[in-house]
């Protein structure tokens, strides 16, 4: 294989890469506070759907993705009413909330099917983009994808090194203890949702905006399903999260690569690896010495209720 | 006495149900049902079925009351929803997609009063028939404007499935481009749907990343429209015209034309003469048409479209007409030999010249 084409694949990587590593970030961090939101795949569609009708109308790609990011902040805040104050179970909440959103998101979409914005272009950055290679593969890149890399640091650096980072952790690990100890449970969990679900606006503003510009129903094809599945595959790790996420999105867009090549390894069986993969990793999750190896939070998924 | 009253009654009621029966079979519309696999707002496909759905509204007002369900997964989903339309008083059910074929069958089975039409399909039984364009009359136009255009030599297609309508398309692609240019290779990539925006995307630009410079698409989204003109190569749209998605990359579109089939069909089971068949209308019966032959293509190539098309339509030219043989080496139409619809309908081999096998 050539430099050059060995160049394009892991470009394209990055790029078909980056919406799944935006939600996938928001979701880790939702989860860390112990909470599961399933309606990744409803929040980016809506993300997606309110991002496109705001730059299309305004003609400012920025606030696109804004309205975007607000977009999913508003459906999170809906599951965060419902699995917090209402304390529904989480996973229903969340498959409704998806669901919600593929049908809103279509609705309100229709009378932009066909129209096109001009998106994100790939900005230069000087100096480092006359690197051989590197430049290329680095420092061309669309504004979204710089930001994405920012927020992997900012995320990364808030979980570990920071007190609000150990607060996320501790109403994750243990909200009862959490909320002995005097944190404030409910708000963590609410921040955390509201940051999962500006992300996966964010995730989908880049889809409608950069990566396809256009708005087309059920446009994200599954992406919020891919997302939840890497949250576990990186074990709640941000730097494992990176690497997952381009991993994904190598393994998405290999298939047909090598097609084109001509090679005559089956494209179902590579497009497959990557969910095979997240299989092993969920099996073996089921046991807790497992869990707590990999660092699940302890309360994935459970709800809270602190008269209990 | 008691008995006359009751008699009397009787008649009244009667006669009067009579009355309401009559009146409601004069001005109940027909009911005619419409199961799509994509979104009609999908620009492709499904959304011509439904235009044509619209056309035909306007054609028959008051006549007919169309229901249609979108996004209908192929498989399980898809037979459920047919059900369902049956049920519901549909008279006509056209099921538009290749894959609701069975399911298409299995409901036909249990609905005999209800008339089927499936799209693409080639089984058949007294109340379902098969029609289908003939696309490849525009691929091959395709093929020859795109085997004009190309100076890399290499055309892209981006394929759904490995099905007989996809293979054919393929193969007259690329027979067409053969015609005008004897060095064209052409690279096949399968994204296994029929409408997957960023699917499309992937493979389109992976094939643009290998030297492609003309690009076809066997999928229903304007996706790889978009990164064609992006990019700065040719795109030939499909099913629908998409020329604005792609002011400049678009050569033009092979667009499915479905109203004159369906006027005549719904007519058909309205006056009692509908029969079981297998249609196929192509450049002739104007089911296929070429949308917005682009300004910006040279006049060779512009010529080029125009007399295959017409040549197509005129019935002088048929594109598979032998000898030809498939890309193992065997001979798959014999010298001087049109290929029957019935034959056209089982294509599953490359032509040869293709570097790509059959999925097993």
């Amino acid at each position: 294989m050539d430099n050059v084409l060995l160049l394009q694949i892991l470009t394209a990587a990055i790029k078909t890469g980056t919406p799944l590593l935006l939600v996938a970030l928001g979701e880790m961090v939702c989860e860390k506070s112990g909470v599961l939101n399933l309606g990744q795949e409803g929040m980016m569609l809506m993300g997606a759907v309110c991002g496109f009708i705001a730059a299309f109308s305004t003609g400012s790609l920025l606030l696109g993705v804004l309205a975007a990011m607000a977009a999913g902040m508003l459906m999170s805040l809906l599951f965060g009413v419902i699995s917090m104050h209402l304390r529904a179970n989480q996973v229903a909440t969340g498959l409704a909330l998806t669901i919600f959103g593929t049908g809103l998101s279509a609705f309100i979409g229709s009378s932009y099917v066909g129209q096109t914005v001009k998106g994100f272009q790939g900005i230069q950055i000087p100096v480092l983009a006359d690197i051989p290679f590197i430049g290329k593969l680095l420092f061309s890149h669309d504004l979204l994808i710089y930001v994405s890399w920012v927020l992997v640091l900012v995320v990364g650096w808030f979980c570990v090194k920071t007190r609000g980072g150990l607060i996320l952790r501790a109403v994750g690990e243990n909200p009862h203890n959490a909320n002995a100890i005097g944190l404030p449970v409910l708000t963590v969990r609410y921040l955390a949702i509201l940051f999962g679900g500006a992300m996966a606006g964010l995730a989908g503003s880049y889809m409608s905006l950069a990566y396809t510009p256009m708005w087309m129903e059920n446009m994200t094809g599954g992406r919020g399903w891919i997302a939840l599945a890497l949250v576990v595959f990186a074990s709640w790790k941000t730097k494992n999260l990176v690497l997952g996420a381009y991993l994904f999105g190598i393994a998405s867009i290999m298939h047909l690569v090598l097609q084109g090549l001509g090679m005559k390894i089956s494209p179902s069986l590579l497009a497959m690896l990557p969910y095979l993969a997240t299989l092993i990793v969920m099996i073996f999750i089921g046991s807790n010495r497992m869990k707590e190896k990999l660092s699940a939070p302890m309360s994935l998924g459970q709800t809270f209720d602190s008269r209990v | 006495m008691k008995t006359r009253i009751f008699r009397l009654l009787a008649v009244a009621a009667l006669t009067a149900g009579c009355a309401v029966s009559a009146a409601s079979a004069a001005e109940e519309p027909m009911k005619v049902g419409f199961i799509y696999v994509g979104p009609v707002g999908d620009h492709g496909w499904s959304y011509e079925h439904d235009r044509a759905r619209k056309e035909l509204e306007k054609a028959l007002p008051g006549q007919i009351k169309t229901t249609f369900v979108e996004n209908v997964a192929e498989g399980a989903d898809a037979e459920r929803v047919i059900t369902q339309l049956a049920k519901g008083g549909n008279k006509i059910i056209f099921t538009t997609s290749f894959g609701f074929m069975n399911p298409t069958l299995k409901v036909a089975k249990k609905f005999p009063n209800v008339i089927f039409e499936h799209a693409t399909g080639y089984k058949r039984t007294k109340n379902v028939s098969t029609y289908i364009q003939r696309a490849y009359e525009g691929r091959y136009v395709a093929g020859v404007a795109a085997g004009l255009l190309t100076k890399s030599n290499t055309i892209g297609y981006i394929a759904s499935f490995p099905i007989p309508e996809v293979y054919r398309d393929i193969d007259a692609t690329f027979m067409g481009a053969k015609s005008v240019n004897p060095n064209v290779k052409i690279k096949i990539v399968w994204v296994n749907s029929w409408y997957d925006p960023g699917k499309e995307t992937d493979a389109a630009n992976a094939l643009i990343d290998q030297g492609v410079d003309v690009m076809m698409q066997h999928t229903d989204s304007p996706a790889p429209m978009l990164v064609a003109e992006k990019r700065g190569i040719r795109a030939v749209g499909q099913a629908s015209d998409v020329s604005h998605f792609a002011p400049k990359a678009h050569v033009f579109s092979i667009v499915d034309n479905w109203e004159p089939h369906y006027l005549k069909t719904v007519q058909a089971v309205k006056d009692g003469s509908w029969k079981p068949q297998d249609y196929w209308g192509g450049f002739a019966e104007d089911v296929v048409k070429l949308g917005s032959i682009n300004d910006n293509l040279p006049q060779n190539v512009k010529d080029a479209i125009n007399t295959t098309y017409t040549k197509i339509k005129t019935g002088e030219f048929k594109p598979f007409t032998g000898p030809l043989k498939d890309n193992t080496g065997k001979e798959v139409v014999a010298a001087g030999h049109s290929m029957t619809d019935a034959e056209l309908a089982q294509i599953n081999w490359f032509v040869e010249g293709i570097d790509a096998t059959v999925a097993k």
